[in-house]
């Protein structure tokens, strides 16, 4: 709760000092961003004392369903009558105010996706029910990528924390991790690391699931991949040294493919002759990650947007572009690391001021923090954060009833995602990704969405209390 | 499947994440440095310091060029509202300017945004100090507004526009081709010596680099002025121009086209180099103003005919071919030939003469200027019995006539030199399918294939001045701190043996000096006392008029001053390059002119109505 106060009241300070440019306008000046905010957070507050003390707790688990619904309209309704942002079709114009509905639908997820889990008889495990589960999580998500907001979406992707939590297999989670390292090697490293790199780790799992001849498993395997990494650098050796040229047409990649080529069929006969599954899934799974590291290519020039495509490559370094994509974060770490240990004091951020960093009143609100009062204030930051997290975990743990354990691990899930994409996109850790810093930054249905989503758990939590 | 130790794995994968983002921020804000210097240098100010440009001297150290202080305006559009009319308006007002063209330059900013860090827009460029003054007054109710020194160009005397060139602010063509050396708003030198010597006379641009505060106040130094640089001015330059003298010579061509060398014969110094019309120094001060003016001129007053323009020679050309006759001793000073007026040769072709008695030797047929005459030399010198061939003979004379430095670039300092041309057996072979020493024949009077520019004409009086041998004319004497060019003190011999060359002096100063009546053909160039040598010369001309040209040196001994005047459409020698040259002989030897009249009248007359104009 002090966490959170003092979480908005940074945020209100340093928007102001982000979009003041020395011209000594007043922090309660409501024509500007900083009184805005003041307003936003007064309603704010207004509204958490509204949820923790007139509406009944019970209310939230009632109502789940047709909200869900109702936003899920809402969500489809912006994309027909909202105007132009920035390129998304997000956001719903009331006048002078303006609301992102997809800001809403992270709370009719949580209380829908919390609803559902703590059926009784709900079981991960089951298929059924597991599908159900992402259903409700997908939905939202998949009509926000329709509103060109994929950072939104991504947020979603958080709650797999929930699932895992309530039961999901922790397989998945290491699944979508190799995905994605095998996406980035991919365009880094290249197609034969790669394959090094999803054999490696195969070869690790192949272990794992043999405890008898775990040894002799990974022994073998690695020596196997050891052999394979050393191809490469052994065909570099044979162009410098040798003379039979007709060596060079083994390029390592060929070699790799064709030793794949005769050991899949032999492996997936040597399974189904002794039954073996986990065999059977481990050359599936290796299957699959080939055609996902020669789609890559695809995926990244194809799929990808001109803009996200160009941020990821500014993100792995393969393009400098520090006028063009690359500005941004360039700025936006200069301003980060200018801060040094203490910063440069409240309104003396030279990258602040001049407007350097572009959006830095919203997306970007961290590098006021990281400029102005420098490590320790961002240090300060995070762990505000990161207690509201770990309490939000801590807390609904110790709840008894699931609906307001799923909740908290939602809220948590929700807060973690945004803290750590938005931040790790500050600071050149993440590509960039317009999503808001929870409670700092600028912007009304940012701040609400969060409050309302911190305050039903609140409310919950103190209603759990009451009867426990 | 049990769940109960999830959330302290969680738990733990919320401190990795943590730990991630707070190693990149200690990586970022405690560890490197250089992000600190890069905020810095965002909100760096560099303030340019113009060098000042090296004043260019004529020969006697009398200014040609020098410079005052002017002021470029400065904005910084942070400070200014496009929504504040008043001062956007009194300023304009000040700075004699439409509130329009302040609130443009401010809004083209705002549109391309801060680039290359600068803060800062040029507004106007080179505002004289009076208007600066006026605004520097009131600045203080601008904020934003600020002047910026530079130095620009300023011409004491009107002499040698055209030799002195222009500078102008560089286009980003300019600055392409000159990778790295300038940067948008500097000044370079164009053409003439600003140009040839702009490396030296440019200097070297220093900066002091500010920082600034949240507040848009300045803060010091950047690194403490570590990279500061002081500004080098340029190196000063003294020509060999005699600005008087070159300022008489610019009066007195006025409203004709051609162009007057004038050189030292004892060291090559250019001492005027003449071509008109040419440029006002007015003009040049402010050259983008006139500049339709000038490129609308139908008598390309950019064009240095001193230089660039190749012409026939005519008559005075004789003098080569005599020089050559007697070194290779077909010619004596006592050969006679006779001229019934003209050159008879085969088929009852005839080149014409005028009327002057017969029966004449070289001195005569220098100071009468005898067609006839040189067209026995020449082709006696072409059908010597050393040659096999008349082709021989002509690449044996086209050899002789080159060492006088025709056809060829003298290799002067002077930018953009002609060549001229002299003709080789090859040009005829290609031209005619038989042809003898008879189809040539017009070489003997400098007609026909033979081109010159002025200058080689001017070269080739002082050649004769010195009885033998020149110096590359050029028109840089000194440059602060950089060693004068050898070469430049390097005599250049001819072919002919410097014995011979007295001989055809006394010619030369019969064509001006022998009493009136006795048919000496520059005697309008007579002035008692000076001992004047010269040539004349009637150039035909296909477009219009004969050109007048006229060379001549003084005194006869130990020569002050050898020049070369042509005058396009200008007629007989006598009428008006003979006059103009003599004039300014008398005016550079006595420093004022005794002949009133001639000089009047030289300078009211107008010629320009016989030029064809493209």
């Amino acid at each position: 709760m002090i966490a959170y106060l003092l979480l908005i009241v940074i945020g209100w300070v340093n928007i102001y000092a982000a979009t003041n440019s020395g011209d000594g306008v007043s922090i309660f000046d409501f024509s500007a961003r900083a009184g805005k905010q003041f307003v936003w957070i007064l309603t704010a507050l207004g509204l958490a004392g509204v949820i923790l003390f007139l509406l009944p707790a019970r209310l939230w688990e009632g109502i789940c369903i047709p909200l869900y619904a109702f936003v899920a309209l809402l969500l489809v309704l912006v994309i027909f009558v909202s105007s132009d942002i920035k390129g998304s079709h997000s956001w719903f114009s009331l006048g002078a105010v303006r609301f992102q509905p997809a800001e809403i639908s992270k709370i009719s997820t949580s209380l829908l996706l919390s609803f559902l889990l703590s059926q009784q008889g709900f079981k991960m495990t089951r298929r059924r029910d597991f599908l159900l589960a992402c259903l409700v999580i997908g939905l939202p998500m998949l009509i926000i990528i329709g509103e060109s907001e994929t950072g939104s979406a991504l947020v979603y992707t958080g709650f797999i924390f929930v699932l895992y939590r309530e039961g999901l297999s922790g397989w998945w989670i290491g699944l979508i991790g190799l995905v994605i390292v095998l996406f980035i090697s991919t365009l880094t490293l290249g197609t034969y690391w790669s394959l090094i790199i999803l054999l490696a780790v195969l070869v690790g799992c192949d272990a794992y699931m043999h405890p008898r001849d775990f040894w002799k498993r990974l022994w073998i395997g690695a020596g196997v991949v050891l052999l394979l990494a050393l191809l490469p650098v052994a065909y570099d050796w044979i162009k410098m040294e040798t003379t039979w040229r007709f060596l060079l047409k083994l390029r390592p990649l060929w070699v790799l493919l064709t030793l794949v080529g005769i050991a899949v069929p032999f492996l997936l006969w040597r399974a189904w002759w002794k039954k073996d599954r986990l065999l059977g899934i481990t050359v599936g799974a290796f299957v699959v990650g080939l055609i996902l590291v020669f789609s890559t290519d695809y995926i990244f020039h194809r799929v990808l947007q001109e803009h996200q495509r160009k941020r990821i490559e500014v993100l792995l370094g393969m393009k400098e572009d520090l006028a063009g994509a690359g500005y941004n974060v360039n700025q936006s770490k200069i301003a980060i690391g200018s801060g040094g240990f203490s910063g440069k004091g409240f309104l003396q951020g030279t990258q602040t001021t001049y407007g350097f960093v572009p959006e830095q009143s919203t997306d970007f609100i961290f590098c006021t923090v990281g400029e102005e009062w420098g490590f320790l204030g961002c240090l300060l930051v995070i762990a505000l954060y990161v207690f509201i997290i770990a309490r939000l975990i801590l807390d609904a743990e110790r709840c008894r009833g699931h609906f307001t354990r799923i909740y908290g691990y939602c809220v948590a899930s929700c807060i973690f995602m945004h803290l750590f994409i938005n931040v790790g996109m500050t600071v050149g850790l993440m590509p960039v990704i317009g999503i808001p810093l929870p409670l700092l930054s600028y912007g009304g249905s940012s701040l609400w969405s969060f409050t309302i989503l911190i305050f039903i758990f609140l409310a919950l939590y103190r209603d759990e209390k009451k009867y426990f | 499947m049990n769940t109960d130790g999830r959330h302290i794995r969680l738990l733990i994968g919320l401190g990795v994440a943590t730990l991630l983002l707070l190693g990149k921020l200690i990586s970022l804000q405690l560890l490197d440095n250089s992000y600190k210097e890069n905020a810095s240098k965002n909100v760096t100010i560099k303030e340019t310091i113009y060098p000042t440009r090296g004043v260019i001297y004529d020969r006697n150290r009398q200014i040609l060029v020098g410079n005052k202080v002017a002021y470029d305006i400065m904005v910084d559009p942070k400070m200014v509202q496009a929504s504040d009319t008043a001062a956007i308006a009194a300023v304009a007002a000040i700075l004699q300017q439409e509130p329009d063209f302040i609130r443009e330059k401010l809004d083209e900013f705002r549109r391309k945004g801060p680039v290359g860090g600068t803060q800062e827009v040029t507004l106007l460029r080179a505002v004289p100090a009076e208007v600066y003054m006026r605004l520097d007054e009131v600045k203080y109710n601008f904020p934003g507004f600020r002047g910026q020194v530079r130095s620009i160009r300023e011409y004491p005397v009107n002499a040698g526009g055209n030799l002195l060139g222009y500078v102008s602010e560089v286009s980003p063509d300019y600055i392409r081709r000159h990778n790295g050396e300038y940067t948008a708003g500097d000044y370079a030198g164009m053409t003439g010596i600003e140009a040839a010597r702009e490396k030296d006379l440019r200097g070297e641009k220093g900066y002091h680099i500010y920082l600034r505060n949240s507040r848009n106040q300045r803060e010091g130094s950047y690194k403490d002025g570590a990279e500061d640089k002081e500004a080098v001015p340029g190196r000063d330059i003294v020509t060999t121009i005699d600005a008087p003298l070159q300022q008489y010579g610019q009066q007195l061509m006025r409203n004709k086209v051609g162009s007057v060398v004038a050189i030292e014969p004892s060291t090559g110094e250019i001492l005027a180099l003449v071509s008109s019309p040419g440029i006002d120094v007015d003009k040049l001060a402010d050259i983008g103003k006139y500049w339709k003016e000038i490129s609308a001129n139908p008598y390309k007053p950019m064009y240095n005919r001193a230089v660039q323009a190749s012409y026939p020679p005519g008559s005075v050309f004789k003098l080569v071919n005599g020089l050559i006759g007697l070194q290779e001793g077909v010619l004596r000073p006592e050969t006679v030939y006779s001229c019934y007026k003209g050159y008879s040769y085969g088929e009852g072709r005839k080149l014409g003469c005028h009327s002057h008695k017969t029966s004449i030797n070289m001195d005569e047929s220098i100071m009468m200027s005898c067609n006839a005459y040189y067209c026995y030399v020449f082709k006696s010198i072409l059908d010597q019995k050393k040659f096999s061939s008349v082709a021989e003979a002509l690449d044996y004379w086209r050899e002789m006539v080159m060492s006088f430095g025709f056809g060829k670039k003298l290799g002067s300092d002077f930018p953009a030199e002609l060549s001229g041309s002299i003709p080789s057996s090859a040009t005829y072979n290609s031209k005619y399918r038989r042809w003898n020493s008879t189809t040539v024949i017009s070489l003997s009077i400098g007609q026909g294939e033979i081109l010159a520019t002025p200058m080689h004409l001017a070269n080739f009086c002082a050649t004769v001045a010195n009885r033998g041998y020149y110096y590359i004319p050029h028109i840089i004497k000194e440059t602060e701190g950089v060693p004068q060019d050898p070469r430049f003190s390097e005599r250049h011999y001819t072919l002919v043996d410097t014995t011979q060359f007295p001989k055809v002096i006394p010619g030369m100063w019969k064509a001006v000096n022998a009493p009136a009546g006795m048919g000496g053909t520059a005697h309008v160039a007579r002035v008692d006392g000076l001992e004047i040598c010269g040539k004349t010369g009637t150039a035909q001309n296909p477009r219009g008029a004969d050109n007048s040209v006229f060379i001549c040196f003084a005194p006869k001994d130990n020569p002050k001053i050898a020049i070369a005047a042509y005058v396009e459409n200008g007629g007989f020698g006598a009428a008006y390059a003979a006059p103009i040259a003599s004039l300014m002989v008398e005016k550079y030897l006595t420093g004022t002119v005794s002949r009133k009249d001639l000089e009047r009248s030289m300078k009211q007359s107008n010629l320009l109505y016989r030029v064809k104009r493209d």
